[in-house]
């Protein structure tokens, strides 16, 4: 199955690691990140790579939160950490530990 | 979008690699979509030739690598061309029926960095799924099916639809449930190859497939977000073709046993194509600069009524292969479109056989089960009501 935990609710302590069914990796020719699954592929914009690349299943969803605010002081990115995670849990791309 | 198909354009790389390395199958499935004449292409491309063709497809970008066939599973060195191709950064499927793989090679798959197996079954009973296979295969499936989840795979079920099995959809769907798959494909199948052949003993009846379009609905409903189930109804059954394959020369690149190079598994049949293979050319010249794979690029090749149709960005008038079977011309609109001048006689065939459906006059007419022996036979021109298995 995608997901066992499909309605598993997001919060802070969540943490999430990307899919081991799914591989998320950069692509030289097109020039962004990728994740791919079974004869799939979806191309990833730069904030939604950053995100990914700290599911690695030791931050929690307030640590990437933190260190990405960290990362990037000019923006707020609480909001828009939950909702692509949520977007990305639903796709399978991430499980939650 | 660029509306030109000459090489002077960029042309977008390819994304997608299908690597058929075998046709030798212990599989005879009637809707096999190999070229019938596959006795006649039993040399097959060395290790070397295949590594090769990874190397390039991967360095201009392609990222999905397909190993399939026949059955890719006859190849002693497929373990190798795993490994090399995990290596180089594809993301790797193994297309397989099962059959000739066991536990310890699953395993071996694993070690050697294949991504995800999909296994495909010809129906959702022994009794059924041994008939169309033409061998008793079915528990080794349910095994192998097993094997390929404990390993920790993605796992793809692919069963392909026709008549004899469309009427069973809730079943196959139960099936794919208790053996825990990720994905569900059910696949139409396409009338190329054996398939064409068989037609009149695989075309599905509208109400067939509007029952399957419930069921499936219905599953998919039950199943969101656990299990994905493709199905997509066929397409002679509506008046606007399919984009095929995502546009000729767009994304798709198949590589066949004996290494020539096609913008689609099926267009190996199609007249007019020079058929480049990769013992002779790079991957970057057959993509980019050959005359096949510019051929059906963009919108210029198009004739009436799609030259100048409003929606022909939309499909980029269908299937040529399906034109060229059905009409006789690739460069035909895909009759499936209401606006060819075939497409009535399409829709007269396929309401046709949904009348006898079921009444032996159509059941009990001899099936072409694909083997080596009969592809030996159609090659000789034997005729083809002697072509039983
Ligand atoms: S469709 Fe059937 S016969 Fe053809 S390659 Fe696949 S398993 Fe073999
Ligand atoms: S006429 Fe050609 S381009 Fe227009 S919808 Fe039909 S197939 Fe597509």
């Amino acid at each position: 199955m995608l997901n066992d935990d499909v309605n598993e609710k997001l919060t802070l302590e969540v943490v999430p690691e990307v899919a081991s069914t799914h591989r998320f990796q950069w692509e030289e020719v097109q020039d962004c990140h990728v994740i791919m699954y079974p004869e799939g592929m979806v191309k990833l914009g730069d904030s939604s790579a950053e995100i990914l690349k700290l599911c690695d299943g030791k931050n929690d969803v307030g640590t990437i939160i933190k260190l990405l605010n960290q990362q990037y002081p000019d923006a707020q990115v609480d909001n828009d950490v939950i909702k692509f995670l949520e977007v990305a849990h639903e796709n399978g791309w991430v499980k939650y530990k | 979008m660029k509306t030109d198909g000459s090489s002077t354009n960029k042309v977008n790389p390819p994304l997608w690699l299908l690597a058929e390395l075998t046709y030798a199958c212990p599989l005879q499935c009637p809707y096999c979509s190999n070229p019938v004449e596959m006795a006649n292409y039993k040399k097959e491309l060395s290790t070397e030739d295949w590594i090769r063709v990874m190397r390039e497809a991967r360095k201009m970008g392609a990222v999905q690598l397909g190993f399939s066939g026949g059955e890719p599973l006859t190849r002693p060195d497929l373990e190798e061309l795993i490994a090399e191709a995990r290596q180089l950064g594809f993301y790797t499927n193994l297309i397989t029926s099962g059959i000739g793989m066991d536990e310890k090679r699953v395993k071996g798959f694993k070690e050697a960095g294949l991504d995800h197996i999909q296994v495909s079954f010809q129906a959702s009973s022994a009794d059924l799924n041994n008939f169309i296979a033409g061998t008793d295969a079915f528990e080794h499936k349910l095994e192998m099916a097993r094997a390929v989840k404990k390993h920790g795979y993605p796992m793809v079920l692919c069963f392909v639809l026709h008549r004899q099995n469309e009427p069973y959809v809730r079943e196959i769907l139960d099936l794919a449930v208790s053996l825990d798959a990720d994905y569900v494909e059910l696949a139409t199948t396409q009338y190329y190859g054996w398939a064409f052949h068989n037609k009149e003993y695989l075309i599905p009846t509208r109400e067939q497939l509007a029952n399957a379009e419930i069921v499936t609905k219905e599953f998919q409903e039950k199943l969101k977000g656990k299990m994905k189930i493709f199905y997509v109804i066929p397409d002679y059954f509506e008046d606007r073709p399919k984009k095929c394959m995502d546009g000729w020369g767009a994304i798709f690149l198949t590589i066949t046993p004996d290494g020539l190079a096609l913008p689609c598994h099926a267009a190996r049949q199609l007249p007019g194509l020079e058929l480049p293979s990769v013992q002779d050319h790079s991957i970057d010249w057959i993509w980019n600069d050959s005359p096949d794979f510019n051929k059906f690029r963009g919108l210029d090749w198009m004739k009436e009524p799609c030259r100048t149709c409003p929606e022909k960005e939309k499909d980029l008038g269908g299937c040529r292969c399906q034109a060229f079977m059905l009409t006789g011309d690739a460069t035909n609109a895909d009759p499936v479109c209401s606006k060819s001048p075939h497409h009535q006689e399409l829709v007269d065939t396929v309401e046709g056989i949904g009348k006898i459906a079921g009444t032996p006059e159509l059941e009990e007419r001899p099936i072409l089960f694909r083997n080596m022996k009969n592809s030996r036979k159609i090659i000789k021109g034997e005729s083809e009501s002697e072509l039983v298995k």
